[in-house]
């Protein structure tokens, strides 16, 4: 009993080691490419001072680029952060464009951006 | 090895303990109500915080977008949702726990919520050794049925690989076998949340496959 309950335990912690260890990998395909988006997010409640909107813009643009080069989409969530962002630093036109590129990648954010881009005004 | 086995039984009796506290210790496995209400997209609340560590509850939040979004779903932009739920008088995420599903709904257009409690986060410093350790309970609700779709225990340990024996007979301990990156790390709970978080990846008792995963099916 202990012993084949031990084998199962192994065999599911093996298991999981290896698929956290391939998920983990930068090999392993991923459907999105996720460049500093964890951290950015962190940052924003941990390390306010590395944070200034103007900062995390540029973090988040230069993922975006690096998007591009890879051919890969940005995470669900990323343009509307960086819209976020945009809106923080009182620049409306580039709030909302992020905020329709959201809403075009993921119909899901319909609801959500809608309410963003009332915001915006006209 | 004795001594580690004892030590897995009592990690696993906990376990159990912890999914018996939470209702009913089938459910996990059972993904009838699940594919009934499949959902496209995931609003993910910010975690209640039972843990001893006050930025438990936002460090763990960072690590929860990436495992839902790689299975298929639509996540909502954690920051964006939690400000607009600060500005609409929800402070915490006790309170915003309490929001109702018709609320959440008609403000973000979710098809299913998830709850999270963090349970522990943290590093417990020992005489030779150090163990850092995760556990969340997650809880993904059907935001117009209000049914649970989907619940799950997920744990993560680093020990500095004292301990290779990590493992809970529910498949939710493991060693984080990546002692280098994670001790560059400043709040290495942070990175321990993610190995906790990429259980609901597993397939074995994770979320099932969304619309956006090339696997997913109907």
């Amino acid at each position: 009993m202990e012993a084949d309950q031990m084998k199962k335990v192994t065999a599911i912690s093996f298991s999981l080691v290896l698929s956290v260890l391939t998920t983990a990998c930068a090999t392993q395909p991923t459907i999105y490419s996720w460049g500093q988006y964890e951290n950015i997010v962190y940052d924003t409640y941990n390390s306010p001072g590395k944070s200034a909107p103007a900062q995390e813009i540029e973090r988040m643009e230069q993922d975006y680029q690096k998007a591009r080069a890879e051919n890969k989409p940005v995470p669900p969530g990323f343009h509307a952060h960086l819209g976020y962002l945009y809106y923080q630093v009182g620049k409306a036109d580039a709030a909302r464009e992020q905020f329709q590129a959201e809403k075009a990648q993921f119909p899901e954010s319909a609801v959500l951006m809608n309410r963003l881009l009332a915001r915006l005004g006209k | 090895m004795k001594i580690a086995f004892a030590k897995l039984k009592v990690q696993a009796s906990l376990l159990l303990l912890g999914l018996a506290l939470t209702g009913c210790a089938t459910t996990p496995y059972d993904y009838g109500n699940y594919r009934a209400h499949f959902p496209r997209s995931i609003l993910v609340l910010p975690p209640l915080n039972e843990s001893t560590d006050i930025k438990g509850s936002y460090s763990y939040l960072s690590t929860v977008s990436y495992p839902i979004a790689e299975m298929g779903y639509y996540v909502y932009p954690i920051v964006v949702v939690d400000q607009m739920l600060k500005e609409n008088g929800l402070p915490t995420p006790g309170e915003m726990h309490q929001a109702s599903l018709k609320k959440l709904r008609e403000v973000f257009g979710a098809d299913a919520v998830l709850y999270i409690t963090l349970k522990e986060y943290g590093t417990k410093f020992q005489l030779l050794s150090s163990v850092t350790r995760v556990m969340a309970q997650a809880k993904l609700v059907d935001a117009v049925a209000g049914t649970v779709l989907w619940e799950g225990t997920l744990v993560a340990q680093d020990d500095g690989g004292q301990n290779n024996s990590g493992g809970g007979i529910l498949g939710a301990i493991i060693n984080a076998a990546v002692k280098q990156a994670l001790n560059s790390s400043v709040d290495h709970a942070h990175d321990v949340s993610r190995f906790a978080n990429r259980q609901m990846m597993n397939e074995n008792g994770g979320l099932l496959y969304g619309p956006y995963h090339p696997k997913h099916k109907l």
